[in-house]
């Protein structure tokens, strides 16, 4: 064989794996089955591997919500995925599925909206809330007790809005969910009109102010800073007596590189003071486990250049992370804490 | 009029979502102990020192609350840490760099910020190089404990 056909044959092959398809299975695992499971059996996030599930989504959904996400809801958006990337996640995802994958239309189904309303406060509310807003929690347990298997889903929200067509909408309703709490309708006697008015009622929540459930909060400053009037170590101190007067309870206080360099050479300029309010970290942990990648709370107070500075990181930022709205009112307040605290130890 | 409603929810989306690149978040089919020990190990792998393990959940137990294990295991290299936080003292509430890890019934879940919120919060361009490094060093520690048997 002549060696530039060896050679050809051997570029080619080094150049597969660039052309070749993205892998569904590892991106999956890697983006997805934190929260819904490796083998898309549920947890945080719903299961994605009921046959009820993929027997009434089409791919058009699937992709669409893994790219716009559910603001506020914690499922976040994958929008820097490529195109080709979320396609496979979407195959993998049919690979746990072998019947017939539907596909809708685009065509606005007709009803009543207001009888649709009045409709969905009968038979939806109890689960997706009065607005459409959605259960509450993160579905993620901690390994407590769960109210729901499945942290009915928000309606009123526009990831889901944006993703769902009526027809899907529609067909749900009338097949229901088979191995999670929502019922079929249509095989429970609610008539044909009455499905389109109900579909006509949530394509209606367009038009309305976005509910709580879907807002995140205003981003504030990545760090919260206060300059001391005093030294170092009154300042310590002050930091140590303040958090004690804000429901806070001071845990320890350590120099920044303890335990990077040998005992006895951290740097005695960077101090951090931790402390916890433990009523409020056991209610932030039943919220949303998640939160815990920034406890316990924390206030460092740094001397440099004869200036002595209390720096935190702002919980009000971070609490945008976790696309988590129901975590927006704690993330506030633990950011006036930290504030009046700050403010205290400078008096 | 439908057009209207289009246009007004993708502007609800654009200025409401929150992307998955800020959070990153794995599940470990391991139970707790062996990821907490896989988690560890990957950490010193990658060339950083455990500082510190936060034991949340004792401290929780303590007070009376009921709780699984949750630790917050932080960790950094040796000099790395010290040069940021004296060149770049602003960066010294996110550092040292942490990993939460939880039990969630058989499995386990770590949580980190990636190290991209970081370069929204500091763009000052000789961090960036730090921070992509950690960004590829956190997504492999992170890739070993998921994929760990």
């Amino acid at each position: 064989m002549p060696r530039s056909i060896v050679l050809f044959g051997l570029l080619l092959a080094c150049c597969l794996p660039a052309f070749a398809a993205p892998d569904g299975a590892k991106l999956y695992s890697r983006n997805c089955a934190g929260c819904h499971g490796e083998k898309g059996d549920g947890g945080i996030g719903i299961p994605l591997s009921l046959p009820s599930f993929h027997a009434q989504v089409d791919d058009d959904y699937l992709k669409q919500t893994v790219l716009r996400g559910r603001p506020g809801r914690v499922m976040p958006s994958f929008s820097y995925l490529s195109d080709a990337e979320v396609d496979a996640i979407v195959r993998h995802m049919r690979s746990w599925y072998k019947g017939k994958v539907p596909v809708y239309p685009f065509t606005p189904i007709k009803g009543d909206a207001k009888r649709g309303e009045q409709l969905f406060e009968k038979h939806c509310a109890g689960c997706h809330g009065p607005t459409g807003e959605g259960g509450h929690g993160t579905g993620v347990t901690f390994s407590r007790p769960r109210d729901f298997p499945i942290m009915p889903p928000a309606l009123h929200n526009p990831g889901y809005l944006s993703s769902a067509k009526d027809a899907m909408i529609k067909a749900t309703l009338v097949n229901g969910r088979v191995g999670t709490p929502m019922a079929a309708f249509g095989k429970r006697g609610v008539k044909d009109k009455d499905l389109n008015d109900i579909v006509a009622h949530l394509r209606n929540f367009e038009k309305k102010p976005l509910p709580s459930s879907a807002k995140l909060i205003e981003t504030g400053e990545a760090i919260i800073v206060m300059e001391s009037p005093y030294d170092l170590k009154t300042t310590i101190e002050n930091v140590k007596k303040a958090v004690s007067s804000n429901n806070f309870v001071f845990i320890r206080e350590q120099p920044l590189n303890a335990g990077l360099v040998a005992e006895g050479r951290e740097d005695p300029k960077q101090h951090i003071v931790y402390f916890c309010n433990f009523s409020l970290l056991n209610q932030a942990l039943a919220t949303d486990p998640r939160v815990g990648l920034f406890l316990p709370c924390r206030i460092t107070v740094v001397e440099q250049g004869g200036k002595v500075t209390m720096m935190a990181a702002n919980p009000k930022r971070l609490s945008r992370i976790f696309n988590n709205s129901e975590l927006n009112e704690m993330c506030d307040q633990v950011t006036k804490m930290y504030i009046a605290v700050m403010e205290e130890a400078a008096l | 009029m439908k057009l209207a409603h289009a246009f007004a929810l993708t502007l609800a989306l654009w200025f409401n979502s929150a992307i998955a690149d800020e959070l990153l978040m794995v599940r470990s089919s391991q139970n707790f102990e062996d990821a907490m020990t896989t988690l560890q190990a990957t950490i010193a792998e990658h060339g950083y020192k455990v500082t510190r393990v936060q034991r949340v959940d004792v401290g929780l137990e303590a007070k009376g609350y009921k709780t699984d294990r949750y630790r917050i295991v932080f960790y950094g290299k040796p000099g790395e840490i010290e040069a940021l936080a004296a060149k770049y003292p602003k960066l010294i509430p996110y550092l040292p760099l942490a990993v939460a890890i939880f039990a969630e019934e058989g499995n386990t879940i770590l949580t980190t910020a990636r190290p991209a919120l970081l370069k929204q919060f500091y763009p000052e361009p000789e961090l960036k190089p730090i921070f992509d490094r950690w960004e590829k060093d956190l997504v492999g520690i992170m890739d070993e404990v998921r994929e760990a048997k």
